[in-house]
């Protein structure tokens, strides 16, 4: 009995069909999204599991999650909120902004908050470096963008989780430079994420780069 | 003219709707490409445009397509959308606001070497953006132009996206590949190159996002037309991905040859609290770095001229650093990522970026004498030429160059290690 398979049984049927049928293993990667979707970390059992359904041996999916930075093998908090503080996100002030933000939350640099509710995570380049400081948070939602981002709006953001939702969120995601002038809602509500998203959100977007940009 | 040639959406509202796009002219190209052409007629325009790869290397579009293995079926196509060196962010931008050109870049390619499945290879974070593709996919599929017989001819076709999980070195074509497969993102040896064994042994084009998203107008309008544009060498427009310390970063859409001054000044509207422009990465973190003299910043930004003061253009992720950093602390950075990002198969990244970092964070935290400087450069000489892809030389660039030509701010840290006491003024004090 495969737990995995009957819980996602269409999602893994669908994520097969993308690769030719006799190279399954090509789906370890969106398996392993998909087990880690829940408790936010690859389990043991979860390795197994997969192995089965692609008929490839556990080690090769535990070398998997070894491997890529973006799954894990440890629970951590239920939000994860990783910071970029690579060159040029440091270069805009990203060390000082995760050292504000690490202090405010009272916690190190990969520790989680007491209350379980946020891991704070140091990154490599997010591909967001005009418009640093910037993270990613990745949770049970999947993984999303916050640019432009000062260590008030990030509290903000952890106050939205903690209180859950009672205070309002900050901007998700940022804009592209230039997208501005192409900011007619979609007519497809459908489309989930960035781009419908974004665009209710310049008004705060643009706050928060003219807070940037002040410094 | 327009002014956009790739970041199209930038003046046209709503390009990423497929109708939108189709009323500019989307997807005549590719209509013309597979009802009107062979596919090596299509192969042969992107080589008389003398298109360059986007992605870092710069090498010829259409030449790696001619180069395809025809005694070998089925063929691959893998848009490259792994975008993960410091500085890059262009790539996205392509793909959340003109997605349909890239898509059609993507399918005229599959055309040329008679692909029947592509894959967008996209770096995890590219999370929200991986859904968006998917949608958009799916519209292309409803219309017709995606599936068996597309308008009524014999080629077929399918897209699929999958998601990278966090990892730098899946940018490397091979590595990429590998990893597509399941396996643990590690560089193949190569030859063979992939447009003869590729994606599960078989001929595989791979190309960059950016590239791909020039194709459909060089189909639509002829090699000639886009010739007119860059330099004889280095045709067509490049997004130059600016950021670091100026007032505008963003992305900016320019001829190939456009100088740095222009780039930073003109454009990127120069550096706070009037600072002067001290160094300049062209290729991110993997850069060798430039000294911005006036020559430099008058230098022509194209593959060619970039080598002239040193360095590389790569994916042109322009970094500028102002005249309060310090390259000790610089290199300190980039050793940092590349220690974290070597993939661990070759032995003189693996255990080079181990020592540099540590030897960096040696001379960061003042216990460091002169001779672990020249420990450290001699570490990096020892990396170049060693390893099966470019990580290992790209985590030794900003080292060389930076010990080379700002000496001085080493040789400071170093003095103010040997007195303690003396006030720490060297050290990046950004804002």
């Amino acid at each position: 009995m495969n737990l995995l398979y009957e819980k996602y049984a269409a999602e893994i049927k669908h994520i097969l069909a993308k690769y030719p049928a006799d190279q399954k293993r090509s789906a370890v990667m969106p398996l392993l999204y998909l087990a880690q979707q829940e408790q936010g970390y690859i389990q043991k059992q979860d390795l197994q599991m997969i192995a089965e359904i692609l008929d490839i041996s556990a080690t090769d999916v535990g070398s998997i999650v070894g491997f890529y930075t973006l799954y894990h093998d440890h629970p951590g908090g239920k939000h994860r909120l990783q910071v970029c503080n690579d060159l040029p996100c440091a270069l805009r002030g990203a060390d000082e902004f995760l050292e504000k933000l690490c202090e405010n939350l009272g916690v190190q640099v990969g520790e989680t908050t007491p209350d379980g509710l946020v891991t704070i995570e140091a990154v490599m380049c997010l591909a967001g470096c005009d418009r640093a400081p910037l993270f990613q948070v990745q949770d049970a939602e999947g993984i999303r963008y916050y640019e432009n981002q000062t260590v008030e709006t990030a509290l903000q953001l952890v106050e939205h989780w903690r209180s859950d939702g009672a205070t309002p969120a900050p901007s998700p995601l940022g804009l592209r430079a230039g997208q501005e002038k192409s900011s007619t809602p979609l007519p497809d509500e459908t489309v989930t994420g960035l781009s419908a998203e974004v665009r209710d959100e310049t008004a705060s977007d643009t706050a928060a780069t003219e807070t940037q940009e002040t410094d | 003219m327009s002014t956009f040639l790739l970041l199209r959406h930038r003046e046209i509202p709503n390009l990423d709707q497929l109708d939108v796009y189709r009323q500019h002219g989307g997807f005549e190209a590719f209509q013309k490409a597979i009802t009107t052409l062979q596919p090596k007629e299509v192969t042969d325009e992107v080589k008389a445009s003398g298109l360059r790869g986007r992605g870092g290397a710069g090498f010829p579009t259409g030449m790696k397509w001619s180069f395809i293995d025809n005694n070998n079926w089925p063929h691959y196509v893998v848009a490259n959308a792994d975008e993960s060196e410091p500085g890059t962010f262009k790539d996205r931008e392509i793909m959340e606001g003109n997605p349909y050109q890239f898509l059609e870049g993507v399918m005229i390619c599959a055309y040329a070497v008679q692909a029947q499945s592509a894959y967008i290879y996209l770096r995890g974070e590219f999370w929200q953006l991986a859904a968006e593709l998917d949608k958009r996919i799916q519209a292309l599929e409803a219309a017709g132009l995606l599936g068996d017989n597309i308008l009524g001819t014999n080629f077929s076709l399918r897209l699929y996206t999958h998601l990278g999980a966090g990892a730098y070195i899946c940018g490397e074509e091979t590595a990429l590949l590998e990893s597509l497969e399941g396996k643990l993102g590690q560089p193949r040896l190569r030859p063979p190159f992939p447009p003869s064994y590729g994606l599960y042994g078989k001929p595989t084009i791979v190309n960059n996002v950016e590239t791909l998203t020039n194709v459909p107008l060089i189909v639509a309008r002829g090699a000639k037309w886009y010739k007119t544009m860059g330099t004889e060498r280095s045709p067509g427009t490049k997004i130059f991905s600016l950021c670091g310390q100026v007032n505008k970063p963003g992305n900016y859409e320019l001829p190939l040859g456009t100088t740095f001054r222009e780039l930073i000044f003109t454009h990127g509207g120069g550096l706070k609290d009037g600072r002067k422009v001290k160094a300049i990465m062209p290729a991110g973190a993997s850069s060798s770095i430039i000294v911005a003299t006036e020559e430099a910043l008058d230098t022509p930004m194209d593959y060619e001229n970039t080598q002239k003061v040193g360095s590389v253009l790569g994916s042109a992720s322009v970094i500028v650093i102002d005249d309060s950093v310090s390259m000790e602390w610089v290199i300190n950075k980039t050793l940092h990522f590349f220690k974290h990002e070597s993939c661990g198969k070759c032995t003189p990244c693996r255990e080079g970026t181990y020592w540099m970092m540590h030897i960096s964070d040696r001379i960061s935290r003042g216990q460091a004498n002169e001779e672990d400087l020249e420990t450290l450069n001699d570490v990096a000489l020892n990396i170049q030429g060693k390893c099966l892809c470019a990580l290992g030389e790209f985590s030794t660039m900003a080292v060389v160059t930076g010990i080379e030509r700002f000496k001085s701010d080493f040789e400071l840290r170093l003095a103010q290690n040997a007195n303690p006491e003396s006030p720490e003024t060297v050290l990046a004090a950004v804002d």
